[in-house]
């Protein structure tokens, strides 16, 4: 499954960072990198961008994005 | 000596250059207010100087930020630098230290809110995370003032006895260990002969990094050598390239954290913060919220206290311009001296400078929401809307500066990574009506829609954004075209603002903004005196039908007679508008002289004007920042150019229509 279609409360842990170019990289930098956990939040009052924390912070990407992310729930 | 002062955003980067420096230089929490580097010189030795570089997240050449940052480091060769990293989130901001340590320059961590971490219970052992990363550590606490004084001499100590970072090797043995040793290897006597750092030229150089590869002048031959030693990575490990060499740091941050970090169970400031989110970016209440927000700032602004201040400050400019005049009159000054004093300088900037309370505090207000983290929060919930029109959440902010004034609304567009973004939200800024139009509609609301000025004046605020949106959507397909930039974007918790750094920001736009007022304004009130005092032969005129300016103004009038205002007074005053907004009523007041202004207008032609005064070009300041942000005449000259054409044909269409309902 990917990163978006898990509900807000949820825990998950990154299989693989799909995307590319400056998008895929950006992910890279900030820590969404295999094997990575963190726990979806919520969804922005229009319904995307989405919020993630990992790695002790918090984190927003759109939903297009996070289907790039392949994930399993924990 | 130069230190560089690196960061995450977020991180207090730019409190601590204040503490350090005690300079003017404004803290903002919203990510990336920091847009360019700023300088300034240690409290206790000016000898030493200090760059506050653009809050990054890496040192990857991806946004205009990272480049500044990257580009000083490899071309300036500070003597050392200060990383700062934010302690209760210190995994992430780790990764940038280890990019940092590769450069092989000396430096040193100043782990920041080390108070936070503590006073909920958490620790860091200094002492072990320094010995496994190789670099001297300093906890401080940059809004408090504490550890500053041992952080500054730390540094200018690594830097002068140049203490280089005594880690380099952070990989394990493995497939990407032996990757970089071998691109090392190769790339050593190159990098050496540029003067980079190996580790940091083989792993950019791993990365993929063509700008790598012409600045070191490595051939065609080594390049090959390099990518067989990646594929080989690559198939070793099963990730990719860039994946492998953030997995090898991460590892290492994860490893060290595990053995040198406490994290408190429970942060008070967190859980505060995560109640204010709950609220702030509620699924219904958000927007309403916002909403709200926005109006009592508006309100408070324009309604209340600016409005009080501006009063105040006028009556006592009226009082100054009066004693200076009886001063001249009294020493028999030449009348054309005492018409540039009196009608040029002080008439002009006096009604700019009454402006000034309203400027400073709105950006009090601006400000407040930006170092609390509530404008990251509005740029998230804002993001879906503004992809409509081809933008990202980030060019929420620098739009919602627009309706102050545009020019630090277009300054704040280089936080956005895209060149591409950043044009289209320059381009669309000007469209969010300024404050200095607001003398212009309460004067046309209050002679032509007395009854209606609340309705007229929000029309008009609405039509700015309405024009904008179609602007977008227009050129969206056409001059824009190319994919918006990934919003990835760290949500700050929210943190109290301290008052030195909102004092600090107030005291730089009030300053920014009488810098413009003696200068630019200055100028273009003298040029406007002169122009209006004078004939084109030069002798004074008693009749300014007769001046320069009315010439001028005469030739371009036939150019608004559809838009039913052809007078040569109104194109006059409009002429005087690229000065500064404001300019358009004093104008209009100085070419009326008794005659009333219903007596150049009709209602209808009255909306048409305020409508054209609405979209016509940005005041000479915007462009001037308008063409420093683009590096480009040409493209500011064909925005001005366009922003005009949108304006003339949004007036034609509502002279119309409205000629028709009436």
């Amino acid at each position: 499954m990917t990163l978006n279609e898990l509900s807000p409360g949820e825990r998950g842990l990154i299989i693989r960072v799909g995307g590319q170019g400056p998008l895929r990289l950006r992910l890279l930098d900030m820590g969404l990198i295999s094997k990575t956990a963190f726990t979806m939040v919520k969804r922005a009052p229009l319904g995307d961008p989405i919020v993630l924390t990992l790695r002790g912070y918090t984190l927003t990407i759109r939903e297009e994005d996070a289907m790039q992310i392949e994930v399993i729930k924990q | 000596m130069i230190l560089a002062l690196v960061g995450n955003q977020n991180s207090g980067k730019t409190t601590l250059f204040n503490a350090l420096t005690g300079s003017n230089q404004h803290v903002g929490n919203f990510p990336g207010v920091t847009v360019e580097s700023k300088t300034g010189f240690l409290k206790n030795d000016r000898k030493i100087k200090i760059v506050d570089l653009p809050g990054i997240y890496s040192l990857r050449p991806f946004s205009g930020e990272e480049i500044v940052t990257r580009d000083f480091i490899l071309n300036h060769k500070p003597d050392a630098i200060i990383n700062i990293a934010d302690a209760t989130n210190l995994e992430r901001n780790l990764y940038l230290t280890l990019q940092l340590m590769e450069l092989g320059i000396p430096m040193v961590l100043a782990l920041n809110m080390m108070d936070e971490v503590r006073n909920n219970g958490g620790t860091v052992n200094i002492r072990e995370l320094s010995r496994a990363l190789g670099i001297p550590i300093v906890p401080i606490s940059a809004i408090n003032n504490e550890g500053i004084s041992e952080l500054m001499d730390r540094a200018v100590f690594v830097g002068s006895e140049k203490i280089f970072p005594s880690k380099w090797d952070i990989c394990d043995d493995g497939p990407v260990h032996r990757c970089i040793h071998a691109v090392t290897h190769i790339v050593e006597h190159h990098a050496r002969k540029a003067g980079i750092s190996r580790r940091f030229a083989a792993i950019h150089l791993i990365e993929g990094e063509d700008e790598m590869a012409s600045r070191l002048g490595i051939n065609a031959n080594k390049i090959e050598l390099i990518e067989h030693a990646v594929i080989e990575m690559e198939r070793e490990t099963g990730f990719d390239r860039n994946e492998a060499i953030a997995d090898m740091r991460y590892a290492f941050i994860e490893k060290i954290c595990k053995d040198t970090v406490k994290k408190p169970k429970i942060s008070k400031e967190k859980l505060r913060s995560d109640r204010m989110d709950h609220v702030l970016t509620h699924r219904f209440l958000a927007i309403p919220l916002f909403i709200l927000i926005m109006f009592t700032v508006f309100f408070l602004t324009f309604g209340w206290i600016g409005n009080t201040l501006s009063s105040w400050l006028s009556l006592g400019i009226d009082a100054l311009t009066g004693w200076v005049d009886a001063v001249l009159t009294d020493f028999h000054i030449n009348p054309v001296m005492q018409g540039l004093v009196i009608d040029g300088i002080f008439t002009g900037v006096g009604s700019v400078l009454s402006f000034l309370p309203l400027v400073v505090v709105l950006f009090f207000f601006l400000s407040l929401l930006e170092d609390t983290g509530y404008m990251a929060r509005v740029a998230f919930f804002m993001d879906k809307l503004l992809r409509k029109i081809g933008l990202s959440g980030k060019s929420f902010v620098p739009m919602l500066l627009g309706f102050g004034c545009s020019v630090p609304a277009i300054m704040a567009t280089r936080t956005l990574s895209s060149e591409r973004d950043k044009k289209l939200t320059i381009l669309l800024i000007p469209y969010m009506s300024c404050t200095a139009k607001i003398p212009i509609y309460t004067l046309f609301c209050a002679s032509f829609f007395p009854r209606y000025a609340a309705l007229v004046m929000t029309g008009l605020y609405f039509g700015g954004m309405v024009v904008a949106v179609l602007v977008a959507l227009l050129t969206k397909k056409t001059l824009f075209q190319g994919k918006p930039i990934p919003f990835v974007m760290e949500l700050p918790p929210y943190r109290l603002p301290s008052l030195k750094s909102t004092l600090i920001l107030m005291w730089e736009k009030a300053r920014s903004f009488l810098q413009k007022a003696f200068t630019v304004i200055f100028l273009a009130t003298v040029i406007i005196w002169f122009l209006q005092s004078f004939d084109i032969r030069l002798n004074l005129v008693h009749d300014s039908a007769n001046s320069i300016l009315a010439v001028l103004g005469k030739w371009i009038s036939p150019l608004f007679v559809p838009l039913g205002f052809g007078d040569w007074r109104i194109a006059t005053a409009l002429i005087s508008g690229f000065t500064a907004k404001e300019a358009v009523v004093s104008t209009l007041n100085v070419l009326l002289g008794n005659l009333s202004l219903p007596s150049l207008f009709t209602p209808l032609t009255a909306l048409s004007f305020l409508t054209f005064t609405l979209l016509y070009t940005p005041c000479v300041a915007a462009v001037a920042t308008m063409k420093k942000e683009l590096h480009s005449g040409m493209k500011t000259f064909g925005m001005v150019v366009f922003q005009c054409m949108v304006a003339w044909i949004t007036a034609f269409v509502v002279y119309r229509i409205a000629s028709i309902i009436s």
